[in-house]
């Protein structure tokens, strides 16, 4: 039985092979009915709109059907149900199930106690392997992964989807940039597991100083909660907005990139300029999640 | 002359044992942590001795722990490694030495360390126990992957 629960567990060729599948997917090259029959249980103990649809839509656009519970308070987890035995249950009814959930290692607990296939859609801070897998995708639908600068920018303390996206760039050869505001620094032991990989690291102060040397702009939200008051927030998240007078100095293969949702990170103006691609990668969720299904449920 | 003395005191210290196990060549003070490893509490029924600090030849100083009417499994004298990979265990019957081995690092630890990340699902009512592989770097959460680099003794359930 094949879990996907971290993009630890892939090696480069596995990770390459999955992105040449969503291509071809992607190129409407697959069978609309390879998962007829096949049920995905959607488990989501965490709010979240663009990873639940995508795996919902990639389901669908493989024949096969979802089913969910509508929210935590409507389950047994609510009246005290472990999350193992609601396992238990669940993979009895479907042929396979997406979790969402706010433990760290959630979904690898799930993954002990399941009958079926599980699928990692998000634990806590951990891990979120689907995200990496369409950034990555994302990224070479522009340029070859290999040796690329990138910049992540934000909070990058408990931005698990650029501790993800960081782990699997180690694989390429990429050299890591980070911007974040005090406090939300890169975890210092997800940055020596990457430099004892052989990843460069290179800590900025602030974004127009790498502007000109990197390839891909990787933005996370910021989030108010992390801040004691709204102007201190504001004062922060400012000095990491990017902007189209920012880009102005920007390489021309390089490509902005967001998990999505945004708030004040990214001037809505940068929506026009040829460097945006984060609704493109929002969009290849689909065909990048559709390769995960099949690689699991075939 | 000062070996001797060693000696002596160590005999005066620590009594043969009819029945068990003798863990020797403990790293010098860690056979307090040695003894929270093996789960032996105060209420233990059997009689339990440990030298502390007792001068070795080889290892300058060395802890010792005798456990009478215990033998240890393979997975607990192993988990010693964790905290003194030169650790000798002895098990005795009737007086004599009726098997000597070293203990071995295991590759993964069950039940043995909490997990410090308190967002990691070990440490919620979930009916696991903590999981770590041993690496060389140290101990490496398999739910959450929080590693645990230094003071594993206090990280000890």
């Amino acid at each position: 039985m094949h879990h996907i629960i971290s993009i630890g567990d892939f090696d480069r060729s596995e990770i390459d092979r999955l992105l040449d599948h969503a291509g071809q997917i992607d190129r409407k090259k697959y069978d609309a009915h390879a998962l007829g029959g096949k049920i995905l249980a959607v488990l989501f103990f965490e709010p979240s709109t663009r990873t639940r649809l995508s795996f919902e839509s990639a389901m669908a656009r493989l024949g096969g059907t979802s089913v969910s519970v509508g929210s935590v308070d409507a389950c047994s987890m609510a009246k005290g149900e472990t999350l193992a035995d609601t396992i238990r249950v669940v993979s009895g009814y479907a042929d396979a199930i997406v979790i969402r959930h706010p433990k760290e290692g959630a979904a690898r607990l799930a993954s002990e106690f399941s009958t079926v296939p599980v699928i990692n859609a998000g634990d806590g801070a951990g891990q979120h392997p689907s995200q990496t897998l369409l950034d990555l995708y994302t990224i070479r639908q522009s340029m070859p992964i290999d040796g690329i600068d990138i910049a992540l920018i934000g909070d990058l303390r408990y931005g698990r989807t650029a501790h993800s996206l960081a782990s699997a760039l180690s694989l390429y050869n990429a050299r890591l940039h980070t911007l974040s505001p005090a406090g939300l620094e890169l975890p210092d032991t997800l940055s020596a597991q990457l430099e004892e990989k052989g990843m460069e690291i290179i800590r900025h102060e602030s974004i127009s100083e790498v502007i000109r040397e990197v390839d891909v702009l990787y933005v996370t939200r910021i989030q108010r909660e992390r801040f004691p008051d709204s102007a201190s927030y504001f004062n922060v998240a400012s000095s990491y907005r990017i902007t189209p007078e920012l880009l102005a100095d920007a390489k021309q293969r390089l490509i902005v990139l967001h998990p999505l949702p945004r708030v004040d990170e990214i001037d809505p103006r940068v929506d026009e300029s040829p460097h945006a691609r984060y609704f493109e990668q929002s969009r290849n969720g689909v065909p990048v999640r559709m390769a995960m299904l099949m690689q699991v449920l075939q | 002359m000062k070996n001797m003395e060693s000696a002596e005191n160590e005999g005066l210290l620590v009594r043969r044992i009819r029945n068990g196990t003798v863990i020797d060549h403990i790293d010098g003070g860690e056979a307090l942590n040695v003894v929270k490893i093996l789960g032996i509490t105060g209420t233990t029924q059997e009689a339990l001795s440990i030298a502390t600090n007792v001068p070795s030849r080889n290892m300058g100083k060395k802890d010792i722990v005798k456990l009478t009417n215990r033998e240890l499994s393979k997975e607990e004298v192993d988990r010693i490694a964790l905290i003194s990979p030169r650790a000798t265990i002895n098990i005795i019957r009737n007086f004599k030495v009726f098997e000597k081995k070293g203990v071995e690092i295991p590759t993964l630890i069950e039940g043995l360390v909490r997990c410090p990340n308190p967002g990691c699902i070990s440490n919620t009512h979930e009916p696991i126990r903590s999981k770590f592989r041993v690496l060389p770097k140290g101990l490496h959460c398999i739910y959450c992957d929080w590693v645990i680099t230094r003071d594993i003794t206090s990280h000890i359930i």
